[in-house]
């Protein structure tokens, strides 16, 4: 729609004003519980302080921004570009010359400069609206942009995919791996790893899982226990732990898979539990709340990683006649998460072509047409269950013997919510949005970890902004598994998944 | 030799009573119409033949096996297959891949072959091989939820409403492969329609259906010229 010839829409004010007034107060209720009172240490003194100025300024905020919204939606730009630019100007400032601080709205210099940020964004999109043609751009509009856009990465990833297996491969040798982001890497890569693992649970089979969690820690807790009881190595373990989880799967899915959507979705969150709380009470079996320490470390073809080699024989860098660096080790758990995740990877990847994979997808879609084909739909549920579980117990069991401590408190139900944000803000079902989404809300909060509590800040913004922006996930779009011709993909193949 | 045997199927949704003792019998090589008024029963008794609803009295035998008490994955993998009404298809998978459900019963090793079989069917389906279900058109989503069915190798199809929705060209085309696949491919055939002008035409015999009761039976010619059955379904009540 292009207005430029035509005069703005009037402003409705009224309804502008009241719009405005009303979200301010949402904040003042908001603020008033979250921001209006500290508690105070100090004795003596009263137990609460009041911080109403926060308050009032925060519903000051959300009020003039609002309006700024408005009046962008009228197009009425030039106002609010100087107004908002002001303002910024204003606030960035006195944030970097460090002015009076009387004249800053919070105490906090973290919410300062997140309001200054969000002066700077009003002002960039009023400036863009003064010198771009108002174009108001409906939702469906956007919606299918974004699905083509997210339709051609999906066709790049036969070469994106290549390219960020390069750079995780090559990663440890960048010049700027530290120790400290080889640990972040590793950890992305286990959640990378994980959310592949309920990509076949939740993204192809549409069960939704909200106890993965489970599997993990059954993972993490048979291989801590076999290799404690009977001295057994990781390289032991680890199908053992893999068969346990699936076990665990097996076990869940076979009562409860009759059930659908929202109460599959409530046992599985029992599950967990369940599973959690038992770990904590069998003190005898799991040592309960104290856990289980001196889990052994993975070794490179029997050759620990270590300083001292065992008696008689060598370590890692003896035998290759290598100088020991203590970063080796951080370097080994990487590629070994790193190993674990292709390999998730890959057997996800063959199996949605071989039929019981597509079975699954076809049973996410229509479960009674899937029954009048001959599907048999609890077996074929319970596949990808114990197989989903199966990659969940290896995680855990990297998880144990990276950490060589493992505790029931590892195993909260925050942990498969994490796990499940990274699957479904990915876009269900797509593996390489599992990789950017675990990137965005595993690495980014490690790497803000400087910003202490806000630090959640983080996470909590990139779920609002993905589900604001893409409610249907990073990259929801499913190419077809089989082409028979090897033709040019059919163009009017790219419209978007209702 | 007979395919189906309905014998005397009551069956119902919760307390809602759909089938009062239904008997129906399908002959190999034939193609058995049923026709009747909305809410008559007759999807009820496809549906029932693939045990859901399951049927709370009486008998079905597919050739000559009981099948009353099978799960519905059982029953079609002894080959019964079935076009669903309201099509069903997968709409976000793409032709090929709803092609490759169809087959998830039947022998990898038929793959090829009868995925050249529909295609000749259905030229249509080739062009858009790699296209969504879901963007097909009416007539073209049709015509794959019969392919579809056919890909089990089904000794009997069972076909609900093939011609709802659709236009007059396309009704035609979608009856006409009925047929040829009836005479090419020897596949009985047992279809449910409320177009019973056109179902009578292609089916050698007839069932006429109304409040969950088998009300007139006949060959397709008999019932096209039975006074009663133009009056109540062909002639639009006029």
């Amino acid at each position: 729609m292009r207005a430029r010839a035509a005069a703005p829409p009037s402003v409705d004010w009224a309804r502008a004003l009241k719009d405005a007034g009303l979200v301010a107060g949402i904040v003042v209720l908001l603020a008033i519980a979250l921001a209006g009172f500290r508690i105070q240490d100090e004795s003596g003194g009263p137990p609460l302080a009041y911080r109403f100025n926060d308050v009032v300024a925060a519903a000051l905020i959300a009020f003039l921004g609002r309006l700024g919204i408005a009046a962008l939606r009228a197009q009425r730009a030039v106002p609010v570009l100087a107004g908002a630019l002001v303002f910024a100007i204003a606030l960035s400032g006195v944030l970097v010359f460090g002015a009076d601080e009387q004249l800053l709205p919070f105490q906090s210099t973290v919410l300062n400069g997140t309001i200054a940020l969000a002066a700077w964004m009003l002002s960039a999109r009023a400036a863009w609206l003064v010198w771009h043609a108002a174009s108001e751009t409906s939702t469906e509009v956007r919606e299918a942009r974004m699905d083509r856009l997210s339709a051609q990465v999906q066709k790049l990833a036969w070469w994106v995919g290549p390219l960020l297996l390069g750079l995780a491969v090559a990663l440890p040798f960048l010049p700027w791996a530290d120790r400290r982001l080889l640990d972040i890497a590793t950890l992305v890569v286990t959640y990378i790893m994980l959310g592949w693992g309920l990509n076949i649970v939740v993204g192809l089979a549409g069960l939704l899982d909200l106890g993965y969690v489970a599997f993990y820690a059954v993972g993490a807790y048979s291989y801590a226990l076999l290799a404690l009881h009977f001295d057994l190595g990781f390289w032991v373990c680890l199908p053992f732990a893999g068969i346990m989880a699936a076990f665990a799967g097996i076990l869940l899915g076979f009562p409860v898979l009759r059930l659908r959507g929202d109460y599959l979705a409530i046992v599985t969150l029992g599950f967990g539990e369940i599973v959690r709380i038992i770990l904590l009470n069998w003190y005898a079996f799991t040592k309960g709340p104290d856990g289980l320490s001196g889990i052994p470390r993975p070794t490179f073809f029997g050759l620990p990683i270590a300083r001292e080699a065992p008696e008689g024989g060598h370590s890692f860098h003896s035998f290759f006649g290598l100088e020991y660096s203590p970063v080796d080790r951080i370097i080994f758990l990487y590629y070994l998460a790193l190993a674990l995740a292709l390999l998730t990877n890959l057997v996800t990847l063959r199996i949605r072509r071989l039929p019981v994979g597509r079975a699954w997808e076809a049973l996410r879609e229509d479960e009674i047409a899937c029954r009048s084909l001959g599907v048999h739909p609890r077996n074929t549920k319970l596949t990808a269950f114990a197989i989903g579980a199966m990659f969940g117990g290896f995680g855990g069991s990297f998880f144990a013997t990276r950490q060589g401590f493992i505790s029931p408190e590892s195993f909260t139900f925050l942990e498969s919510a994490i796990i499940l944000a990274i699957v479904v803000l990915g876009g269900m079902g797509s593996q390489i949005g599992v990789v950017l989404a675990a990137i965005l809300l595993i690495g980014l909060p490690e790497v803000f970890r400087e910003l202490n509590q806000y630090r959640m800040l983080a996470f909590g913004l990139a779920m609002v902004a993905i589900m604001a922006w893409r409610p249907r996930g990073l990259l929801a779009h499913r190419e077809p598994t089989v082409r028979l011709y090897h033709g040019p993909p059919d163009a009017s193949d790219g419209g978007p998944r209702a | 030799m007979t395919v189906l045997r309905v014998m005397d199927v009551h069956a119902a949704y919760g307390p809602i009573k759909a089938l009062h003792g239904v008997d129906v019998e399908v002959v190999e090589g034939e193609i058995v119409a049923l026709i009747g008024a909305n809410g008559a029963g007759k999807s009820t008794l496809l549906m029932t033949i693939c045990g859901n609803p399951r049927a709370s009295r009486g008998r079905i035998e597919f050739l000559g096996e009981d099948i009353t008490h099978l799960p519905t994955h059982e029953i079609v993998r002894r080959g019964v297959a079935q076009a669903p009404e309201g099509r069903r298809l997968f709409s976000f998978m793409s032709v090929v891949e709803n092609l490759q459900m169809g087959a998830v019963s039947a022998d990898p090793r038929h793959f090829d072959e009868d995925l050249e079989r529909v295609f000749t069917l259905y030229p249509i389906l080739r062009e858009r091989r790699d296209q969504r279900g879901g963007t097909l058109s009416g007539g073209e989503q049709q015509m794959l939820a019969i392919a579809r069915a056919l890909m089990g190798r089904p000794k009997l199809l069972l076909l609900d409403e093939p011609s709802l929705g659709l236009a007059p060209l396309l009704v035609k085309q979608i009856f006409g492969v009925i047929r040829e696949i009836n005479t090419r491919d020897r596949v009985t055939v047992f279809l449910v329609e409320q177009n019973a002008h056109h179902a009578l035409r292609v089916a050698h015999r007839g069932y006429v259906m109304a409040n969950g009761r088998i009300v007139l039976q006949g060959t397709g010619r008999n019932l096209l010229a039975d006074a009663e059955v133009r009056r109540a379904y062909l002639d639009g009540g006029r």
